[in-house]
């Protein structure tokens, strides 16, 4: 157990220092998720035999003084949307059931450059549509605050690992929220960074000018360490910014900065405390801006414009990319092809709708009809606009602000199976979050927290493109301040 | 907005599904509830707004046509459903002429 609550780079610290082996805590995890795992359902599917091959490699680079990052030899799951070479990746759809890449994203390359041991694959809403886990062909995950419970989506395997301490950090993608609101559901801290960080080749596409890979952990530092591992720039991905991959030595430099915000100026949207949020998550959010002020920086309310536009703009560009994107699900190249099918018509039609879930269905519906011709003006068209409205929305509030503090999501954790007949309402639940992707914006998800049911409580910080560094900083104060990230499920954290 | 019997068969057509009459009906309410509620997005004024179709005003990147990845016909041919030799199998798609 101790090592299991120990973070990613307290284990890199004593593999680096020998006092413990790449092999041992593999096992460790392993161990810990086949005997306290099979409740959660947070991995589709478990590396064994591959994390253990890797963990002795990466020893081996070790003992012959190879310098690696300071992550090498520790476990790391994966999100199942981003490809494995040589093992399964499903998207948590029964399309791909039996898919396996022939070649690594390109995130994953780089955490194999790095020395991460690769664990597992876990588990997700179908193709990253949607909030809860719950539309998995492979069942949903559970939260392990509460069993009952959602662990959020679409990164809720992820989420639910790490928070069991079924693994010490993980990745997830984030195209409408999907890294931050699994965060805020299991007391996690996660990074969704600017769009164009980080290499999105190999991460199965859902929507193309959303999707954005992302870091969980149980601290930002892991995040941190996580994400300057995996950003950078790539030449297989033309929408890849960046020139360098982040560097956040500074953002932990206490001696820097004193340990104190002086001079940092957060707004808070007071729009966003209106209705449809519960009062437990405005409370505990609205504290945390105190805390943020006693911690020497300025917080000044003020109003953004166009805040309830966001989920149908969003839920308009995000369904008419995905049902482009999910129209190479054909049943010829790969993926499910139904055996019922008589002629090439019928192996589109039958694969496609014996392949996909209701979710996805739904969604590329939705997306074919606003794309389609008589509605494309009414519709996607006009969702652009107001995508432009949004990002100016923000631009106006950084021109006063170097963050935005707001919830990540208006309630806790829900039961499972509580919503998910009513897509509208899980749809407007994602208010705090989607236009973070809209605008292409960076935002670290970090725990606040909790109800009265002991369920955690997440807030996000949202800058301006490339403000990593500062927002990272910003959150590593806090939790230097705070102990509710320190808060773990498996020792009966606070509330149980 | 209001999704008709004719207008989800067509959607159907679009989106290469086969929707059952259970789905059908479930998908005409949903979507009409969805389209309902995005129709709020006509309270506001966008005359002149330019579309933002990306988060940034980047110029698309071509890179040159060099292969990256090695020859991996093998690795992609076992993920297809149906295969012959070195090829994808598909139903005949062009008819023979009569001799």
């Amino acid at each position: 157990m101790e090592i299991r609550e120990l973070t990613a780079l307290e284990i890199g610290d004593k593999i680096k220092k020998m006092e413990i082996g790449c092999r041992e805590v593999a096992r460790e995890y392993l161990d810990a998720i086949r005997n306290e795992g099979q409740e959660l359902n947070a991995y589709i599917t478990v590396m064994e035999k591959e994390a253990l091959s890797q963990a002795d490699a990466v020893q081996k680079r070790l003992d012959q003084g190879e310098e690696l990052s300071p992550l090498a030899g520790v476990p790391i799951a994966v999100k199942d949307n981003m490809c494995t070479k040589g093992t399964k990746t499903t998207a948590g759809s029964k399309m791909l059931s039996n898919f396996i890449p022939p070649y690594d994203a390109t995130v994953i390359e780089r955490l194999y450059g790095a020395g991460a041991v690769i664990i597992g694959k876990t588990n997700l809403d179908e193709y990253a549509m949607g909030g809860s886990t719950e539309t998995s062909y492979y069942g949903p995950t559970r939260n392990p605050w509460d069993l009952e419970k959602v662990p959020g989506g679409s990164s809720g395997g992820s989420a639910a690992a790490v928070a069991a301490r079924l693994v010490p950090y993980a990745l997830g993608s984030d195209t409408g929220g999907s890294v931050r609101q699994p965060c805020s559901f299991c007391n996690l801290t996660g990074i969704k960074p600017t769009y164009g960080s980080v290499s999105r080749y190999g991460l199965m596409a859902y929507g193309s000018s959303l999707d954005q890979i992302g870091t969980m952990g149980k601290d930002v530092r892991d995040a941190a360490a996580a994400l300057s591992v995996i950003s950078g720039y790539d030449p297989k991905d033309s929408t890849s910014i960046i020139k360098k991959s982040f560097d956040f030595t500074k953002s932990f430099d206490n001696d820097h900065f004193g340990g104190k915000l002086t001079g940092l100026k957060i707004g808070v949207p007071s729009n966003y405390f209106g209705i449809g949020i519960s009062d437990e998550v405005k409370s505990t959010v609205l504290n945390a801006a105190k805390t943020f002020r006693e911690l020497g920086a300025t917080i000044e309310e003020f109003e953004m414009s166009a805040v309830e536009y966001a989920v149908p703009a969003y839920y308009i560009i995000a369904c008419a990319e995905a049902s482009s994107n999910l129209s190479r699900y054909d049943g010829i190249k790969y993926g499910y092809r139904s055996e019922k099918a008589k002629d090439l018509m019928e192996i589109f039609l039958q694969s496609r709708s014996e392949g996909f879930g209701k979710e996805a269905k739904r969604r590329i519906m939705l997306g074919s009809f606003v794309l389609s011709s008589g509605y494309f003006d009414a519709y996607y068209k006009k969702a652009l606009q107001v995508r432009g409205l949004i990002k100016n929305s923000f631009d106006v509030a950084f021109t006063n602000y170097d963050m935005i503090l707001s919830p990540v999501s208006p309630t806790t954790a829900y039961k499972i199976g509580e919503q998910i007949e009513d897509p509208l309402a899980m749809y407007m639940a994602d208010i705090y979050t989607v236009s973070v992707n809209l605008s292409g914006l960076p935002a670290v998800a970090l725990p606040c927290g909790f109800d009265s049911e002991g369920m955690p409580v997440g807030m996000q910080l949202i800058g301006k493109a490339f403000s990593e560094e500062v927002l990272v900083k910003a959150a590593y104060v806090y939790q230097n301040n705070t102990e509710y990230h320190k808060q773990s499920p498996v020792k009966g954290g606070q509330g149980k | 907005m209001n999704i008709t019997d004719d207008l989800i068969q067509y959607i159907g057509e679009l989106s290469r599904l086969e929707l059952s009459e259970e789905e059908k009906e479930g998908a005409k309410k949903d979507l009409t509830d969805i389209l309902n509620y995005m129709d709020k997005l006509n309270e506001l004024d966008t005359t002149g707004v330019k579309e933002m179709t990306h988060p940034f005003d980047e110029v698309n990147r071509f890179r040159n046509l060099d292969p990256i990845n090695e020859d991996q016909r093998d690795a992609m041919l076992q993920n297809a459903p149906g295969s012959k030799g070195d090829y994808f199998k598909v139903f005949k798609t062009v008819e023979q002429e009569e001799q």
